[in-house]
């Protein structure tokens, strides 16, 4: 059984403009150790799909469809009974290294608090336990700069904090929202590396949230690609990466910047990101791609398997994607 | 932090001096002697009774007897108007009243007013929230010179439950109206602040992270979200702790209850230098403490602030 299953997950949002849909209908499932990255531009959805499986969407977002965790649905859930699942099953890192630490507290007490509340550990096994998990995400000196607070680490440092804390219960699952879009490159490189090291540590579930292409390669085995609050295309990375089936996904690979291209023009998909008030009733994509055809305005497509463990959501014919 | 306290406090002084001169210059500028009746007084007896208060003198003269007697001997001199008795006396015997109450008025505006704008963000946009701005905006329209009357309107002549004035030493049914009109409007304000600045907090980035991490929602409201709420309003409650304290003259003339703003307002209607100097000296050495005490507060919520 997978670990995660995720079935056409639905989110709005009640705004002063009308029901805003940030996701239409969203499956994918997700099994024991395995990660997976949703990429997609801002507003795609893929930190609402975080948001959602956590229960942590804002106050007028309302979520619908099914989630199930290890055979237990959880949209249907009490806040008390979510609790017993966040950070104990389900962690979560934030895209903010910088805001998502709770400035006005030191770190040893903001770490502490999880294994307290969901372990029932005395304060001082707590802390031992966090000095054992900084240690783990390379912090130097764990042992004395637990006592900081979080402006006293640097934008790196704080991403492993973040990471550290998210591990503290060893979850099923870590999602991770963008953790290195607020990172230099260099810090990038490291946050990834530490990520995959403690996948393969501790056997946790990853899905990996991020615009960046560049990190996808080499972090995750699957990928999936959303654009409009719908997933485009699935599939192992490698291959999707190879041959895309879908023209928003080739569009996105298109235009990462590339050295052995003789072009100096940063090349990018024409047109706007949807307006998620007014998305087509077709194919979210339309109006932007060169395929589109009379049927993509009008309906949607399904997202339909093909070869291996491949799936797309396009009504172009797959030989004219390139 | 202790160097901190003390390079304040050494700043302080000149401050305070300045407030002396300052206030000393514009009554001095103001027409008329505390001996100014409707009836004029014989031109002897006018002169005899500026010789003998040294009001004769020129005006440097005057201000630096004033300014060393209260450096040097911490004497604020007589009262012009309540013969026979000095300005100390007078606050020894207004200010404990009027401290009274106002401490009061403040714990009890403080903490409904904390209480009520941290329950309206928690449950926003809830009838809840809807009932606590509306009950706000309502109390800080109302301001305490229409709320007093018809507090002693209700409890005093329909209900009959409590003295329509009066102290007798601060016993509490003396001290319920005076507290309640005093309170109200700072209450709404304290309320107003509180709402905004959690509403604000609540949708921070470091909530949402607390809040991933199972919390119930009364540990996250209580443990990460209400120190960096409370900044704002903290900042807010430190002068008004001491506008409190320093009295309110429509309490003290509704409540007779006898607190320093009666004996201010008297003072200025009568001219009366040295007593209006003496509150005006207190009021300005209790912002600059209470200031401060906000500004230490501040150092021991935010880490950031490194006194």
């Amino acid at each position: 059984m997978a670990l995660l299953e995720v079935q056409n997950l639905c989110v709005s949002f009640d705004t002063a403009d009308g029901a805003v849909s940030a996701l239409n209908g969203v499956s994918f499932s997700l099994d024991a150790g395995e990660t997976v990255a949703i990429v997609g531009e801002s507003g795609s959805g893929k930190s609402q799909t975080a948001f959602a499986i956590m229960g942590l969407l804002a106050r007028n977002g309302r979520a619908s469809g099914e989630v199930r965790f290890d055979g237990t649905s959880l949209l249907g859930l009490s806040d008390a009974a979510l609790n017993t699942v966040r950070a104990n099953q389900i962690a979560m890192i934030f895209q903010d290294p910088m805001t998502s630490l709770n400035p006005y507290m030191r770190v040893s007490d903001q770490m502490a608090e999880v294994l307290q509340l969901h372990k029932g550990m005395s304060r001082r096994a707590a802390r031992a336990e966090c000095i054992r998990m900084l240690d783990a995400v390379r912090i130097p000196d764990a042992k004395n700069r637990i006592t900081m607070f979080p402006h006293e680490f640097s934008g790196g440092m704080r991403q492993r904090v973040m990471i550290a804390m998210a591990l503290l219960c060893q979850p099923r699952l870590l999602i991770a929202d963008e953790p290195t879009t607020a990172l230099d490159v260099t810090v990038q490189a490291q946050i990834m590396d530490l990520l995959s090291d403690i996948r393969r540590d501790f056997g946790t579930a990853l899905i990996l949230i991020t615009h960046d292409l560049g990190i996808v390669a080499g972090a995750c085995a699957r990928t999936l690609v959303m654009y409009g609050g719908q997933i485009m295309e699935s599939g192992p990375t490698g291959a999707l990466f190879d041959a895309p089936s879908h023209p928003y996904t080739a569009g996105l690979l298109d235009a990462v910047p590339r050295l052995d291209r003789d072009d100096d023009a940063l090349r990018s998909i024409a047109g706007e990101p949807p307006d998620m008030l007014r998305l087509p009733r077709g194919c979210p994509f339309s109006p932007r791609c060169a395929l589109a055809r009379d049927i993509c305005a009008d309906q949607r497509p399904a997202l339909d398997p093909f070869d291996t463990a491949r799936h797309r959501a396009c009504h172009a014919p797959r030989e004219e994607v390139s | 932090m202790t160097s901190f306290i003390l390079r304040r406090l050494a700043v302080a002084i000149p401050t305070i001096l300045a407030l002396i001169v300052i206030s000393f210059i514009l009554m001095y500028s103001a027409p008329g002697t505390p001996f100014t009746t409707e009836r004029a007084l014989p031109p002897e007896v006018m002169a005899n009774l500026e010789a003998k208060y040294g009001l004769d003198q020129p005006f440097l003269v005057q201000l630096w007897r004033y300014v060393s007697g209260v450096v040097f001997a911490f004497d604020f001199g007589p009262s012009f108007l309540y013969k026979d008795r000095s300005v100390a006396d007078i606050i020894r015997q207004g200010f404990p009243v009027t401290l009274t109450y106002g401490f009061w008025s403040f714990v009890v505006a403080a903490v409904v007013g904390i209480t009520l704008g941290v329950l309206a963000a928690i449950y926003h946009n809830s009838w809840l929230d809807y009932l606590a701005v509306g009950v706000t905006v309502g109390a800080q329209v109302l301001p305490n010179f229409v709320m007093a009357p018809i507090l002693v309107l209700v409890f005093t002549l329909w209900l009959g439950w409590l003295p329509g004035g009066g102290w007798q030493g601060g016993a509490w049914p003396y001290l319920v109206m005076p507290v309640i009109a005093l309170s109200t409007s700072y209450m709404a304000s304290i309320a107003r602040l509180t709402r905004s600045s959690m509403l604000e907090t609540l949708n921070a980035n470091f909530i949402r992270t607390a809040r991933a991490k199972g919390l119930p929602m009364r540990r996250v409201v209580i443990r990460h979200a209400l120190k960096p709420a409370l900044l704002p309003v903290i900042s807010y409650l430190g002068p008004t702790f001491v506008g409190m304290i320093t009295g309110s003259v429509v309490i003290d003339i509704y409540f007779s209850t006898g607190g320093i703003g009666m004996f201010l307002v008297n003072a200025a209607f009568n001219r009366d230098y040295s007593i209006i100097m003496g509150i005006t000296i207190l009021t300005g050495v209790l912002t600059i403490l209470f200031n401060l005490a906000v500004d230490v507060i501040y150092a021991w919520i935010d880490p950031k602030i490194r006194l």
